[in-house]
This record gives structure tokens, sequence and C-alpha cells, in this order.
């Protein structure tokens, strides 16, 4: 088992048919993922051609899913039409929106979010600015590359696209059970708390990787949320430690303003609610082994 | 990483996370044109870059002005960078004080002159983007003309919050909802339900994730209005902003930050002696930590800036990455930590070598050391690419704690 995306989930691309669409559902596909069809209203009723595979082409997500039951988009359009595009996922009620364009104007991951839980919160979203999810072995539902870890125990939620790779590569001998990418954008979908409920309540996965980085105040709430309702062991790390306040390092999200968001206070709160933290990515994977290897 | 994310800008390879300043704040001079644009009420005013414009614009607004230092930094009043001037040559004296001046490490290159005003009462309004409920917010106060952290730590009860649906905005109800928690007086509530409306309106229509106005002040005669203007675009949003981009101040950015950007590349400039050139936002800021940490053995070296090169890490693209952080005369060491998600570690090996190849030709040879580690995707044959060019600047080392302790031990070396 996994979180959110499992080898049954039926994933459709909304923008297939552009370059990155295209170039990373061919990958998709090669991991194993069930991709039943692509969105694009202009090019309804054709298919496209992925190594021997035809994909159909659907005029909107409610064909899609009337069409081949598919439960999983993800989401490559540009960012000037991101927003309708999950829009339209909510609307046709779709349980998995992941959405992997980057540079949407945050008022528009506003509005779309407030559309979402407007009609109920019926679509999880994870991003935007995200790599997605990959369940390793069974299906891959964005970019995080497939082959650089296998299936396993351990559960991985990060803001950031490179460290997840870096961690999934250092833990490849233990493997994961489900990498959630959840952007490093100021307004996203999916949290660290819900991926770390959602882990807390797999059969499957036994340890988990929470990586944040610095600027607002999730991972202090995760911290607050692993005290009270993860029993799980839970490690992590932070980015961001020596980083000067009010630069912003990459991520919209990534900057400190005034004493809050920093990488200490992070890593202090963590480590109240009982969590290790790591001060690298290597030492990080340390804590990690020493977990798994009393298990 | 989606094409078209602003025009004239290349998208990066996928993994790329294309990281580039998100967000513009704006001069008070252009948030009260900003405002001035979307009738909000604000006081007559113009921006001056030499004491004769001054005297110029102070003219022109009937002589009695005050006159105000532009930098993007808080606590200019104390710093003795607003004064008031009673004629057109007092202006004229008060500019030449101030343009010039040193605010918290940012110096004056203009001032704002605006008519006086006799202020009676002053207030506090904004809208912002609250990140832990993924929506806007409004936060009003009567106790304006001081820091609103203060006012909310101080009286908490004098600080109405209240939380913006997205797609619902600020209409008239909501904005006498506003007014009522904010405990505004009754004589000014009509003037602020409109200013609370005008100013969601600029929030929206301008894609701001920050207008503030502090103080909205009540005058002599009565009337509202907004004596400052903070406001802060979303630089996401630009594609639908073409009037947008003449707004980034670039000449109050770093030389290396701007030659940077027109490269398309994301760097930060930071004052230490490493060079680092990485992929992905996430990697590189866990860079400058390791190599932080490292350079605590060795004499305190930090990293010289942050460059996040995206995914594509061709051979131009590390060449142009190459060139910016050698361009920095403080930097004595490079370190290369790339992680092949996507991108093959072998292409990489082959930019660095085309690179350094390319910056020779340029007649910009190399001269500090390079340690590179590659992970991940194709690292063995990456590595062995590096091998073979055998170049003696360029150093192997395998993992990432590992090359961050040898780039600062070279760097400590190099001082």
């Amino acid at each position: 088992m996994a979180i959110w995306l499992t080898k049954d989930s039926k994933v459709i691309v909304q923008g297939m048919t552009g370059s990155e669409g295209s170039k990373h559902t061919r990958r998709m596909l090669a991991a194993g993922t069930q991709i039943v069809g692509g969105v694009n209203p202009r090019k309804a009723g054709t298919s496209v051609d992925f190594d021997g595979t035809a994909v159909p082409v659907f005029g909107s997500v409610a064909d899609a899913m009337k069409e081949t039951g598919a439960d999983v988009t993800v989401i490559f359009v540009p960012p000037a039409y991101t927003k309708d595009a999950v829009v339209e996922a909510i609307d046709a009620g779709i349980g998995l929106a992941v959405v992997i364009t980057e540079g949407v104007p945050v008022h528009d991951t506003a509005a779309f979010w407030a559309h979402a839980v407007e009609t109920g919160n019926k679509t999880r979203i994870i991003g935007p600015n995200c790599p997605g999810v990959a369940s390793p072995g069974a299906s891959n539902a964005g970019i995080i590359p497939a082959d650089i870890s296998g299936s396993g125990r351990i559960g991985l939620v990060s803001k950031s696209g490179t460290l997840t790779y870096q961690l999934m590569y250092e833990l490849r001998d233990i493997g994961f059970s489900t990498a959630v990418g959840i952007g490093g954008d100021p307004i996203i979908g999916t949290t660290h708390i819900d991926a770390l409920a959602a882990f807390q309540d797999d059969p499957e996965t036994e340890a988990i990787v929470m990586i944040g980085e610095i600027g607002g105040d999730a991972e202090e709430r995760a911290a607050e949320f692993i005290k009270n309702h993860v029993t799980k062991p839970v490690v992590g790390y932070i980015a961001g430690f020596t980083a000067p306040p009010g630069k912003t390092m990459g991520h919209a999200g990534a900057i400190i303003s005034g004493s809050s968001g920093t990488a200490d206070a992070k890593k202090a709160a963590l480590e109240a609610a009982g969590v290790k933290v790591g001060k690298t990515p290597s030492e990080t994977a340390r804590l990690m082994r020493e977990v798994m290897s009393g298990r | 990483m989606v094409p078209t994310r602003r025009s004239g800008r290349p998208a990066r390879d996928a993994m790329g996370w294309t990281h580039e300043e998100v967000s513009v704040d704006l001069y008070e001079y252009q948030g009260r044109d900003v405002f001035e644009k979307h009738g909000l009420p604000v006081l007559a005013g113009g921006v001056a870059e030499t004491p004769e414009e001054a005297r110029a614009i102070a003219e022109r607004l009937g002589g009695r002005v005050v006159v105000k230092a532009q930098v993007k930094v808080g606590g200019r009043g104390k710093a003795g960078g607003v004064k008031l001037a009673a004629d057109a040559t007092e202006a004229y004296d008060r500019a030449n004080d101030i343009l010039g001046m040193d605010i918290k490490g940012h110096t004056v290159h203009k001032v704002m002159l605006a008519e006086t005003a006799d202020i009676v009462e002053e207030y506090y309004f904004s809208y912002l983007l609250d990140r832990a409920n993924r929506t806007f917010l409004c936060i009003a106060s009567v106790a304006g003309g001081m820091e609103i952290e203060t006012v909310a730590e101080e009286q908490p009860e004098k600080v109405a919050k209240i939380a913006i649906d997205a797609n619902r905005g600020v209409d008239e109800a909501l904005a006498r909802e506003i007014v009522a928690a904010g405990h505004f007086p009754a004589e000014v509530a009509d003037q602020v339900v409109d200013i609370a409306i005008k100013l969601w309106q600029t929030f929206r229509a301008e894609d701001a994730t920050l207008v503030e106005v502090n103080p909205l002040a009540k005058i002599s005669s009565g009337k509202v209005l907004c004596l400052d203007a903070k406001v802060t675009l979303d630089e996401n949003a630009g594609f639908r902003h073409a009037d947008h981009e003449a707004l980034e101040d670039k000449a109050a950015v770093d030389p290396l930050e701007q030659a940077a950007k027109a490269k398309d590349l994301n760097y930060v400039k930071l004052d230490g002696e490493v060079g680092i050139i990485g992929n992905g936002a996430g990697l590189v800021m866990s860079t400058l930590d390791v190599v932080a940490y490292a350079g605590e053995q060795f004499g305190g070296v930090k990293p010289a800036n942050f460059l996040d090169i995206g995914g594509g890490a061709s051979a131009e693209v590390m060449a142009n990455g190459l060139e910016i952080v050698l361009s920095d005369p403080a930097v004595k060491s490079v370190f290369v930590n790339v992680f092949g998600g996507i991108t093959a570690c072998d292409a990489v090996a082959n930019g660095i070598v085309q690179a350094l190849a390319m910056l020779d030709s340029r007649g910009e040879t190399v001269t500090k050391p390079l340690v590179v580690r590659l992970d991940g995707n194709n690292a063995e044959a990456g590595r062995a690419i590096l091998d073979s060019a055998n170049n003696p600047l360029v150093e192997r080392v395998d993992t990432m704690d590992g090359a961050a302790k040898r780039a600062a031990e070279l760097a400590a070396a190099g001082k």
C-alpha cells in the first residue's frame, strides 16, 4: 500500500500534448503508471503514441473520467491557464489533482483553493509548483524520477524537489511507500500535516521523513500535529539554517521576515515534538537508518 | 518549469525549479501612484532624484511639503529620512540632506515630496496573504501610525483580523463588517468603507500580496487619506501586468544579481568565500548550510552566494553560472553540487568540462579550484568524464558533506 497513489490509480494528464506534459507522460508510463488519457479540448478524439502505447485525448476532465474511470489528474498546463485547469478538475469531482506547474500567480492559487473548499474539498490538491507524488514500484504522478528508489517502508513529505530526490537516493536500500512533494509556494493545497496524517494511517509506512525549509510556519504547525497525532517515528530536515533574513532563496515561500520562519525555530519546534532533526541531508538519512535498524 | 512562464524568459527543464525573486516591493511613491490609479484618496506628490527636482516639485505643490527618503526598509523617520519643509527653498535643502543618506545599509537615491496634512487621527489598514489559512487577510485598526506588530502585541483588542474569501472578495457589506470590527469612529465609517473596497480592488487588480496603509489618517478637514502606501506585487503574475516590469528597481539590485538575472540565473549574493552552484532551490539552500558548517573548521569561511541553475545544466548554463560566481572577487573556491534526478550527471559533467573550455576561449580562464559532487542519475558516467578531463583545478568528491569540507578548506587556503 501507499498513500493517495497506488498501482490501481487511473491517471490522466492535463496538458499532456505540451512539451513538458508529453515528456513526463512518457516517463510516468515507463514507471508503470496507468495513464488512461490526456485532456485538451482542441485535440479531443485523437490519441498520442508513447513508445507504442496510444493514450487517448479527451475534451474535458469530466469526459476523461466518464470514459476511463480516472481518479487522478496531473496538471502541466502553463501558469496562465492553471487556475481554470484546476477548477475544471475540482468541478469534475476527481479525487486527486497534482499541480506541477511553476509560476502560478498566488491570487490564482488562492482562488482555486477557495473553490475547492467551497465545494466540499472533494479533490485533494497537491502543489502547485511541486514535483508530485511517487509510490515507487506502483505509480508515479508527476516528475519525481522513478528509478531513484524502490518501494519500501518510509514515507516522505517535502517542500523541495531536489531534496526529495537526495533523501530518496540516500535511503534507496530501505525504500519508500510514497514520496510526496508538496511544493514551496506560499499557498499550497496539501500540507505537511495532511501527508503526516495519511502516513500515520498507512499500514505499510513505518517511519516518516519530513523535509521543510525556511519561511512561514508550516513546519511549526506540523510539529504540533506530530506531538498530538503521530505515533510513528518522524525524522526531519530543514534547509536554510544559514540563509540571511530578507533574501528569497528560490522558493517564493523561502524567505525569512522578522524573527519567524527561521530554520532554528522550526528545528526546535520539531525536536520538542520528539522529531529527530538532521543538520544535513546525510545526517538525516543516518538518523532514519538508525530508526529503521531497530525495526 | 512549464513554458511561457513569463514573456521573454525561457522556461527551465523539468526538476528545474526556476527560482527568481517572485515578489517586488514597491517604493512608497510607486505605491502612491498605484493607489491614485485605483481611486484611493492620496495627497498630491512627486518623486525627485536631485535637490533641483525637489524644489520644482515643492513649488508645484504650493511650497510646504514633507520630504521623505525612498528606501525599502523601516525606521527611516528615526534615521532622519523624513523632514518637513516650509517652502521650496527648504525642500531643496532637505532633499540635499536626505539624498545619498545611508539608512540601515540602503542608500537614498530618491525622495518623495508630498503635500502636508494636518493629522487628527491615525489608523491602520492592510490586505495580505495568509499562508497558514491559504487565503487573504484584512488587518484593520484604529491604532495606526506605529508598527502594527507592536499594536497587536500590546493592544490586541484594537486589531481586527478578518479572513477574505479569494473568490468573494470585499463588497460593501463585508467592508462595513471590517469597519465595525476595527472600531472605526462613526464619522469616518463611510469613508473607510469606500477605502476598504477600493483597496481590495487594488490588491486584486494588481496581483498584490500586500497593500498596507499606515497611517490611514483623518485630517483636520475630516477627510480620510492614505498617507503611506506599501505595496508588494507577485512577480508570477507579471504575464498579465505589462506595466509591472517598469516598477522593478534595477538600480538597487546587486550588480552581480542583476547580471545573473539577465542570464536567467537565480543568484543571490552572500558575503562568504565559497562560490556555490547547484540544482534545485532546496538542495542549494541545503548546500549553503553544509558549507557554512564545514567552514567552521576552517576559520569560518562561508558560502559566497546562492545559485540555482535548475535542471538543464547545459554547458552554456554552467558557463554562465561559473562566470557569475567567479566574477565575485571574494570567491576563493567553487562548490558545484548536483543531484541528477531527471538531469543525467554525465550531461552535467560534460557541461562543466565544456564550460571551463568556453570560459578559457572567452579569455576568462578559471584559476580558482572547483570541487564537484555528482550523485544520482548516471553519476558514475559523470564522474568518469570529469576524471578523464583531468583538469587540475577540478576536484571530485563523492559525498555532499565531504565536498563541502574540501571546498571550505580550499577557500580558507586561498584567503
